[in-house]
This record gives C-alpha cells, sequence and structure tokens, in this order.
C-alpha cells in the first residue's frame, strides 16, 4: 500500500521535473519578451523599432529608463489579487501608455482593464499627467470614468498609476519627494 | 456496451453538466463568454482523456484503501503539466484561462470518471469515456458561455451582434449564470424526453 502510493508519487515527480526542465527556458523567454514588448508599447514605440532602456529596481517598483521616458511596473491589490501595471510616462511626466503585466480580475469584468483605460477609450488616461489630472474614479471625486461595475478594479489601478507617478517623481529627483506625498494626499484617494 | 455507444452516452445521456450536474464550479466560473466555456472544456477534456487512460491502466495496481490519494496525485500532475505546456507554447490562452487551470485538479467529473468509469473498465473504453464526457462538457459549457456572453454584450465569439449598451450585465456576474444555466437544463430535458 505504502509502496504503491510512493511509487505512484515518484513516477509523477519525476514527469514534472522533466516538464518543468522542457518548457522553463520557454516560459522565461516568452516572460522577457513579453517585459520588452510591454516597455516598448508604453513608451508609444512601434514593437519592430528598438528601444534601449536600463532597468533599475526601487523597493515594490521596477523603473525602465529610456531616452523617450520612464516606464515603471506599480502593483496594488485588485478585486482578485495582485495587479501588476506597467506605466509609461515621458519626461514630463504624461502618461504615454500602459499595460497591465499579470492580474487575477473578474473575466468581463474587472479584466476589461487592459483595454478601459487605453487611448480612445472611455476610461482614457493616456496624455494626462497625474500633476494636472485627478487619477481617482469619477466616484470619488476624481477625472477618471471607472470601469463598468467594477469600481474596484478601476480604483486599484488609478492608485496603481498615481503610485507609479510618485515613484517616478522621487527617482527623478528624490528632493521633490515630499512634495510627491502631498500631492497624493490633496489627491485623497483611498489607499 | 461498445466504443461508441461509450461516447455518445458521455455527449447525451450522462451529459456532465445538464444531466449528471456534475463539475458546476467551472461551469458557471468560467462562462462568461464562448470562447472561455469552450478553452475550458477543452482543457479539461485533456485531462480527463489522459486521467481515466493512466487511471484505467494502473486500477489494478493501486490497493483499495489508497486509491483515492492515488488517483489525484495523477490529475493534480497532469493539470501541472498542463499549465507548464500551455504556458510556453500558447501563452495567449494561458493569459485568460491561467487562473481557472489549477482548478481542474477539484473538478469532480474528473474524480467521478476516474471512480465511476475507468477504475471498472478497459483503458480503451475509458480513453472513449473520457473523449466523450470531455465532449459533452465542452459543447455544453460553449452553450452556456454563448448564450451569456450574447445577453450579456450582445457578441457572440467576440463578433459583435448588437451593441454592448443593450446587454444585460447580469449575464456575465454569477446571478446570470445560474439563470442561463436553469433554463437550459430545463430546454435540453423537454428535448431528450421528447
Amino acid at each position: 500500500m505504502v509502496l504503491v502510493l510512493t511509487l505512484i508519487t515518484v513516477v509523477a515527480g519525476s514527469a514534472l521535473a522533466y516538464v518543468n526542465y522542457v518548457t522553463a527556458g520557454q516560459i522565461e523567454k516568452i516572460k522577457a519578451e513579453n517585459l520588452a514588448n510591454g516597455v516598448k508599447q508604453v513608451m508609444g514605440v512601434g514593437s519592430d523599432s528598438q528601444l534601449d532602456y536600463t532597468t533599475e529596481q526601487s523597493g515594490d517598483f521596477t523603473l525602465y529608463r529610456s531616452d523617450r521616458g520612464i516606464a515603471v511596473q506599480s502593483v496594488t491589490n485588485g478585486f482578485g489579487g495582485a495587479l501588476k501595471v506597467l506605466v509609461g510616462f515621458d519626461n514630463e511626466g504624461t502618461v504615454t501608455g500602459y499595460t497591465i503585466l499579470e492580474h487575477a480580475e473578474t473575466p468581463g469584468l474587472g479584466a476589461k482593464a487592459g483595454e478601459w483605460f487605453q487611448k480612445g477609450q472611455k476610461g482614457d488616461i493616456t496624455g494626462k499627467s497625474p500633476a494636472t489630472t485627478n487619477f481617482t474614479v469619477s466616484k470619488d471625486g476624481g477625472d477618471i470614468d471607472a470601469i463598468t461595475a467594477s469600481t474596484i478594479t478601476s480604483r486599484a489601478f488609478l492608485l496603481a498609476v498615481q503610485d507609479a507617478y510618485d515613484e517616478l517623481l522621487k527617482a527623478n529627483n528624490p528632493d521633490a519627494a515630499s512634495a510627491a506625498s502631498a500631492i497624493d494626499q490633496k489627491g485623497g484617494h483611498d489607499k | 456496451m461498445n466504443n461508441l455507444k461509450v461516447l455518445v452516452n458521455g455527449i447525451v445521456k450522462e451529459n456532465p453538466t445538464f444531466v449528471l450536474l456534475l463539475g458546476m464550479c467551472p461551469t458557471l466560473g468560467t462562462t462568461s463568454s464562448a470562447i472561455n466555456g469552450m478553452s475550458m472544456g477543452l482543457a479539461t477534456m485533456f485531462v480527463l482523456i489522459l486521467s481515466n487512460f493512466i487511471i484505467s491502466l494502473i486500477k489494478n495496481l493501486v490497493p483499495d484503501m489508497v486509491r483515492i490519494p492515488s488517483y489525484i496525485v495523477v490529475i493534480a500532475s497532469l493539470v501541472t503539466i498542463l499549465q507548464m505546456v500551455m504556458q510556453a507554447y500558447v501563452p495567449d490562452i494561458y493569459a485568460t484561462l491561467g487562473l481557472f487551470i489549477p482548478l481542474i485538479v477539484v473538478n469532480c467529473i474528473i474524480l467521478g470518471r476516474a471512480e465511476a468509469f475507468a477504475a471498472k473498465n478497459n483503458p480503451v473504453a475509458s480513453i472513449f469515456d473520457g473523449i466523450g464526457i470531455g465532449i459533452g462538457f465542452t459543447l455544453a459549457l460553449t452553450l452556456l458561455g454563448a448564450v451569456r456572453e450574447l445577453l450579456g454584450t450582445g457578441a457572440i465569439f467576440g463578433i459583435t451582434l448588437w451593441g454592448e449598451s443593450y446587454g444585460m450585465l447580469m449575464f456575465v456576474l454569477a446571478p446570470g449564470a445560474f439563470i442561463a444555466l436553469g433554463f437550459l437544463i430545463a430546454t435540453v430535458n423537454k428535448i431528450r424526453k421528447a
């Protein structure tokens, strides 16, 4: 009895180890490609063209600095789990684009965040800067329309963008970090 | 029972969703659109065919007392393999379904068929049972997904028939899933008895 169960788990374990060995490289490759394409996309560069960037790690944030601006990776808690967003800012701090790297939002509802805030969509955030626009949902007195029936996802997303912007200010000018948090409080969004 | 009968049995007479009412969690959870329902059905079918086959092969080696843990180890390994393979080679589908794939392990259709069919029949018949039940499950999920997508967003398989503003959002949410499933079961049973 014990022998059979041990045998089965050993066989299953070896099969898993083998598949993991075969697929691990490919999965890493896809993740790296997605990231490179994501950085290009949020900086408004076509996926065929070349964009050189350097990577900096700062706490929970990752900054990808290029001559067109900085893309910031930021994580907040969404409706169903971690919501990982990559936001691109040009050198003036205006949002050039964004992409959702990882999410666990409800399909058909919060999962729409991938399109909802893009250029030309209902909750368009591109071309706006958190310095002049209130990046909270209109229900909370902000300037951005939330996804229909997905206020929690929308709040989490906009918070991620705001956090990314604060991190950008801190990275560009360490002295202004306190000013950034002042703006944050004035914006009064729900943390 | 010949193999063809086993196959048809899974699609019509013992349809897992409409007749056996098994695996309700993935049925209600993943069918917010037709394509999601179909992908979930196909992923489940893949695991079901392999688990039925393997369990049927090892059924005489496994003592009764440890059969459930043994089956679960087999099923969980297959699901993990499926997850890694999908992540590596079909990342787009994985991105939409990734969250639901691990849930196949606890889908009671799979363990249910292992106990009810694979543990009592030969490997070839078990494969056919896996295909039949798998097709039945995929059809049911695609149908439910299509109904909910159409009523909820006015589209079917992502092709817009009428504007999203005419959609009833409730059908994309959980209550709509229960209502749509209830009416579908009633309709299918009516047709089956006629």
